[in-house]
């Protein structure tokens, strides 16, 4: 059994202490120690963006990332986007325009697209397309979750 | 009453679980000592296996157990068959072969699994399995379709005589005598090549044998709990209420996770009771290119007959299907392709032979259109080629052909996957292919802007291909409604879901009979302990066959809560109405009761009962068609080409789509926008690509090439047309597969059409810039 | 696909990590982004025993101006930070333009400038662009540092000059001289794919509007990014004619490149590809230039 490392890292707001083996993807880590499964896994070589989490605030694929890497840093999954009762704003607009059909792509688009918008909260067609080219869906065709981000943009600009 | 439900794009029950990561799938599922599987696979597509030494893999601290073949003793055997070959069939003829949960003797595909690894952590399964030594007697590898037939080809079973897996002969008419009398014969010969599904959730297995309540319970990735249960219940020889199967939520299934009996789902369960432990197996992405199934590979030998105004006299094609190393499915695949061969055609003299053979590749079984594809890529093609030779316009020669709208139920006199006779039930096929050419502006394309595209050097073509889609078929659904004491709609259904929204469009069709609110009606399903009776998920069959056991059952309730709220309300039956939630007089509005309030009546505590009655306000009911509904549709597209890179842009995509009543407009979109991005990359991106020893060259995502958001076209237009299928209540027809199906063939068609000066002739599918490259050096070599 | 165990260091300064891997040598290796280092371990086909993290190292990141208008890039400077750089869009615009092409969003913002260098695929924008920039590297050791330029740099497929123990820790981009033009092209699949093939191009023309110089390098067409000698000289003293542009895309084709064939694309289409990019490329360079 190789060296144990301890790890601190702060997820979703709460800090986490735990000993963990270096190699112990960090997908892994919020999946199976934390409990945090809203993040799926789908092809554990960067490729799909199923495991996008917001790394630091800025969206990373947790299968290429060691948990021990998050030491001393900040990540945001799903769950710490929103509640049942409570949907984020971006949640509320995937469910209104049919963006999502198996789900099991969509924590990554989520957590990809909250930082997009960000930065970029009232983006053109094409910046839309390219913030999301780095998710792979195979159930919507990708034409609801565009509709979705465009309604969640407009909804912000009507908000603020 | 008012109905505010069917036809309505209602928004999604099932979503807030989904977008807050509370949803659960099969890997979400801890239970305390729960260990981890890992596969040892084999790297050969073809070998003896000579050894297995597992001693290492055993000493690694952390492993629990290794188990092999000859581990499994008695209890080795392998899965069962899936579907039987069609008894009405006449001239078929099938060897029946199917995979093991380990092998034992000789390998007959690469990733075939040899040996299980049982530890505390997936991490040291793996780690384990390298330890793991192997000694392989490799032999000759048939990975060629064609060439597994010739006779002295390596023999993928040796206790056959040949690769022969199956032969399938159906007809009609008199075929030898139409040719005689055509004016024109055409023949052409094309080839099909594989694609994945590809789901985004890997496949995977959790299984819990619980020894002291002698019970197992499995959650497993499956579109077919049922069968699995009583597959699993019978192998362990356990009785079927031992075991409980649980499909959660599944992250797509497209057709591979069918109740497979794939080898990890006969081991885990098995490895589970043996170890008196619970085991979980999630199957990674490397491995789902081998170890899930696939599907489209064949090659066919295709002859039309004409008269010279364009006219379908005959047609005839002899087609060899890639069934892979197993044939556990049947001939479903090639009885989907033989019934699509047709079209949407009236063709009145047919044959065709379909030769399945084995070869060493993975496992064939349906995936998204399962089959279909294959025949309307041939009748599309042909129809094009014919069009060309005849010198008449593509879509004259279409509409010389279709199905006229009053010939429904039109009979083609062969039978299809269900083993029923292949009858449209009915459909507009002229109007749907009128409506896509006018959506797309098709006249004034070809007149206009092409002449304009062209003198400015672009080379953008255009496509129309219409299509059928026999979807709905048997052999039964069923489900059980009860109207809780809450007012709340409870809904058990065998029939499960991967995504396509079934919690709300079957709540739709509950709330329309029972005037609750959608989101009033729980769908539960997926789960065998609350409904065991039903096959599965496939076939485009949720709406027809579920959806019209539960329009039943919500009906029987109906009759039920009109019958208790008239005695209560002392009111006559036709003079109350459903709504809200609520029983109530027409005229007297506030004269009401509650659904919840009767449900509680339903089932006293107290007092006699009604000799007769069944107590609370639920029924049970099935459903089973006889045959299945006909879907059609048409697509449209306009494509840039760039012939120098061969890289090209869809600028348009129309769709038109008749499923019959809609329950869901918005979940019907969803569902072709998604069958047009598999579409798309079946067409251009997707293909498996296989070595001449098995072994598949691009098993990850970053070298099979599904679509993103940047190949799909700007924005896919649909329209609807609505011909009511006569064999439901209804009124539905299925649409989960029809985004997929037309589309090589109209790439085909719209590539030829960019790039008529290259006078390109499109005999195969799936496409690549590459492979367009090299057929145009072709076809100017030929031309020279 | 979980990858093997190996030992873990993760220092926080240059000097720290130089130890680290002086000290391991062959077993170890430095940990960037991890974009391209994790995958190959999660499919075990890379197996360090030793990762040495670099990205608690804040000294290895900045972008600062060089003395010459160009700019000099720490090696852990992430990619889309690289992208937003006002100093890198004015003066190094060739790379601006390249950023965009490297991976997928996500990927850009753990992707690492030096790591992608190191990780020397010959299939990666910046490897042939630094080439064609002429950029420099500087490499640390704990016995000293030198200077390597790019051509140097890249040996071979995913090999590089770098010996075990040193560390790429500055890039250099040179500023493209006045009357100077570029251009990137490549052919994708899909839109964040790998290049089937792709060539950047960089061009100079004299007062008269005669070519001076012509560089033309070529990812996924070799073995390391393929410069175009031929082509180049081809071009020299040359007025920017289409035909002449011609000429050079077919000698670069044919004769300065070695493309290898996949699943892909054959050696066959690449070489086409390539004669159809480097017209493309060269008419956009030189018209670039015209307007400098």
């Amino acid at each position: 059994m190789e060296n144990l490392f301890n790890l601190s890292v702060t997820v979703n707001g709460t800090l986490y202490e735990r000993e963990v083996e270096p190699r112990l993807l960090l997908s892994d880590f919020l999946r199976h120690d934390l409990g945090l499964t809203g993040t799926h896994v789908g092809c554990e070589h960067g490729v799909c963006g199923a495991c996008t989490i917001l790394f630091d605030n800025e969206p990373a694929r947790s299968c290429l990332i060691f948990a021990v890497m998050a030491h001393g840093h900040e990540v945001t999954t799903v769950e710490g986007l929103g509640t049942i009762d409570s949907l984020h704003p971006l949640q509320e607009a995937f469910k209104e325009a049919h963006g999502l059909q198996c789900g099991f792509c969509t924590p990554g688009f989520l957590t990809t697209l909250v930082a997009f918008l960000k930065e970029n909260p009232d983006p053109s067609e094409e910046e839309i397309r390219e913030a999301i080219s780095g998710n792979l869906c195979r159930c919507t065709g990708y034409q609801h979750i565009m509709e979705a981000v465009k309604l969640a943009a407009e909804k912000t600009k009507i908000n603020t | 009453m008012t109905n505010q439900f069917i036809g309505e794009r209602v928004r999604r029950n099932e979503d807030p679980r989904l977008l807050t990561g509370q949803a659960l799938f099969v890997d979400d599922v801890e239970i305390p000592d729960m260990l981890h599987a890992a596969f040892m696979r084999s790297d050969y597509a073809h070998a003896r296996i000579l050894s297995i030494d597992v001693s290492a893999a055993r000493e690694r601290p952390g492993v629990v157990a290794v188990f092999t073949a000859e581990d499994m003793g008695d209890d080795w055997e392998p899965g069962p068959p899936l579907v039987s070959p069609p008894p009405t069939v006449k001239d078929v003829t099938f060897y029946s072969r199917r995979q093991a949960p380990l092998v034992k003797d000789t390998v007959h595909h690469a990733g075939e699994t040899i040996a299980v690894v049982i530890a505390e952590s997936r991490y040291i399964a793996e780690d384990a399995v390298e330890d793991i030594i192997v000694e392989y007697d490799p032999l000759p590898v048939i990975a060629d379709l064609e060439k597994a037939l010739a006779p002295d080809s390596p023999l993928v079973h040796d206790d056959l005589d040949s690769n022969l897996a199956a032969h399938l002969y159906q007809q009609k008419g008199n075929y030898e005598a139409a040719k005689a009398q055509a004016d024109v014969v055409i023949k052409r010969r094309f080839y099909l090549d594989r694609g994945a599904a590809v789901a985004m959730e890997n496949r995977g297995i959790v299984a819990h044998w619980d020894e002291k309540a002698k019970h197992l319970t499995m959650w497993d990735t499956t579109q077919a709990p049922i069968p699995i249960r009583n597959g699993i219940a019978a192998r362990l020889g356990l009785s079927e209420n031992q075991v409980r199967v649980i499909a959660p939520f599944i992250g797509g299934a497209f057709g591979p996770k069918m109740m497979m009996f794939y080898p990890e789902e006969m081991l885990i369960p098995w490895a589970s009771k043996k170890l008196c432990r619970p085991i979980k197996w999630i199957e990674d992405r490397r491995e789902n290119f081998y170890a899930t199934t696939s599907e489209r590979e064949q090659l066919h030998d295709v002859e039309m007959a004409f008269t010279k105004e364009g006219r379908i006299l005959g047609f005839k094609d002899d087609f060899l299907h890639d069934t892979g190393a197993y044939d556990p499915y049947g001939l479903t695949i090639p009885l989907n392709t033989q019934c699509h061969l047709m079209g949407s055609y009236v063709i009145e003299n047919f044959s065709s032979n379909c030769t399945a053979v084995f070869t060493n590749k993975p496992i064939v079984t349906p995936v998204r259109g399962a089959g279909r594809q294959q025949g309307i890529y041939i009748v599309e093609r042909m129809l094009d080629v014919a069009s060309k030779e005849l010198d008449i316009d593509p879509l004259e020669i279409r509409k010389k052909n279709f199905i006229p709208p009053d010939a429904f139920p039109y009979n083609n006199g062969i039978i299809d996957q269900a083993f029923s006779t292949l009858i449209f039930d009915s459909g507009n096929y002229i109007a749907a292919y009128e409506k896509v050419a006018e959506m797309i502006g098709y006249k004034q394309f070809v007149k206009e802007e092409q002449p304009r595209l062209r003198a400015e050097g672009k080379h953008v073509g255009i496509a129309i291909i219409p299509f059928i889609e026999t979807t709905g078929v048997g052999p039964y659904e069923g489900a059980r409604v009860q109207i809780e004491t809450s007012g709340k709609v409870n809904v058990n259904t065998g029939y499960g879901t991967q995504g396509q929204g079934h919690f709300t469009t079957f709540a739709q069709i509950v709330s329309e009979q029972l005037g609750v609110a959608v989101n009033d009606v729980r769908i539960i399903t997926g789960d065998t302990a609350e409904f065991h009776w039903g096959t599965g998920t496939f076939a485009s069959r949720g709406i027809v066959v579920a959806g019209n056991a539960i329009h039943a059952a919500s009906s029987a309730v109906r009759q039920k809560v009109l019958k208790l709220a008239s005695k209560v309300l002392a009111t006559p039956e036709d003079e109350l109405e459903l709504e809200d939630g609520t029983v109530r007089i027409a005229d007297i509005p506030q004269t009401s009761i509650s659904l919840g309030e009767l449900a509680a009546l339903a089932n006293p505590l107290r007092g006699a009962v009604e000799p007769g009655t069944e107590p609370g306000l639920e029924a049970t009911d099935y459903f089973g068609p006889q045959t299945g509904a006909t879907a059609s549709g048409c697509h449209a597209m306009i494509i840039e080409v760039d012939p120098e890179t061969l890289m090209v842009n869809i600028k348009r995509y129309v769709v038109v789509e008749d499923c019959g009543r809609v329950i869901n407009p918005l979940i019907v979109e969803g569902q072709i926008h998604g069958g047009v991005s598999m579409g798309i990359g079946n067409a251009y991106y997707e293909k498996l690509h296989f070595d001449e020893n098995g072994q598949i060259l691009n098993a990850s995502l970053a070298d099979y090439l599904i679509v993103t958001s940047y190949e799909m076209p700007p924005r896919i237009e649909t329209g609807h047309l609505e011909t009511l299928s006569p064999l439901n209540k209804l009124g539905s027809k299925g649409v989960g597969e029809a985004g997929a199906i037309p589309v090589p063939a109209l790439f085909a068609q719209a590539l030829e059409n960019a790039l008529q000066d290259y006078n390109l002739e499109i005999l195969e599918t799936p496409l690549s810039p590459n492979r367009l490259f090299e057929l145009l050096h072709e076809s100017r070599m030929a031309k020279k | 696909m979980k990858p093997p165990p190996f030992e873990y260091y993760a220092p926080t300064t240059v000097e720290e990590a130089l130890s680290h891997l002086a000290e391991h040598g062959y077993d170890a290796k430095p940990l960037a982004g991890g974009q391209s280092l994790i995958p190959m371990m999660n499919f075990r086909l890379a197996q360090p025993s030793v990762l040495v993290d670099l990205n608690n190292i804040p000294e290895l990141a900045y972008i600062r101006p060089d003395e010459n208008g160009g700019a000099l890039v720490g090696a852990m400077t992430r990619h889309k930070i690289v992208g937003h750089d006002p100093l890198i869009a004015k003066q190094v615009p060739l790379v601006h333009e390249a950023i965009p092409n490297i991976g997928t969003p996500q990927v850009r913002t753990r992707g690492t400038f030096g790591g992608s260098l190191s990780h020397a695929d010959p299939s990666a924008e910046l490897v042939a662009i630094s080439v064609a920039l002429k950029g420099r590297f500087k490499l640390r050791s704990q016995k000293g540092e030198r200077w390597i330029p790019a051509n140097e740099f890249f040996t071979g497929p995913f090999t590089s000059a770098l010996e075990p123990e040193e560390l790429l820790v500055e890039i250099n981009l040179p500023r493209l001289p006045e009357r100077s033009g570029w251009s990137l092209m490549e052919v994708v699949r899909r839109h964040n794919d790998f290049a089937l093939i792709g060539v950047a191009a960089v061009v100079k023309l004299d007062k008269n509007g005669i070519c001076e110089e012509a560089r033309l390098v070529f990812l996924s067409a070799g073995d390391r990014p393929m410069e175009a000698h031929q082509a180049a000289e081809l071009l020299k003293g040359q007025s920017p004619t289409a035909e002449a542009i011609q000429a050079a895309a077919e000698k670069a084709a044919s004769a300065d490149i070695d493309p290898g064939g996949d699943i892909h694309a054959t050696a066959e289409f690449r070489r086409h590809l390539a004669n159809v990019l480097s017209r493309r490329a060269l008419d956009d360079a030189f018209k670039r230039a015209k307007g400098n």
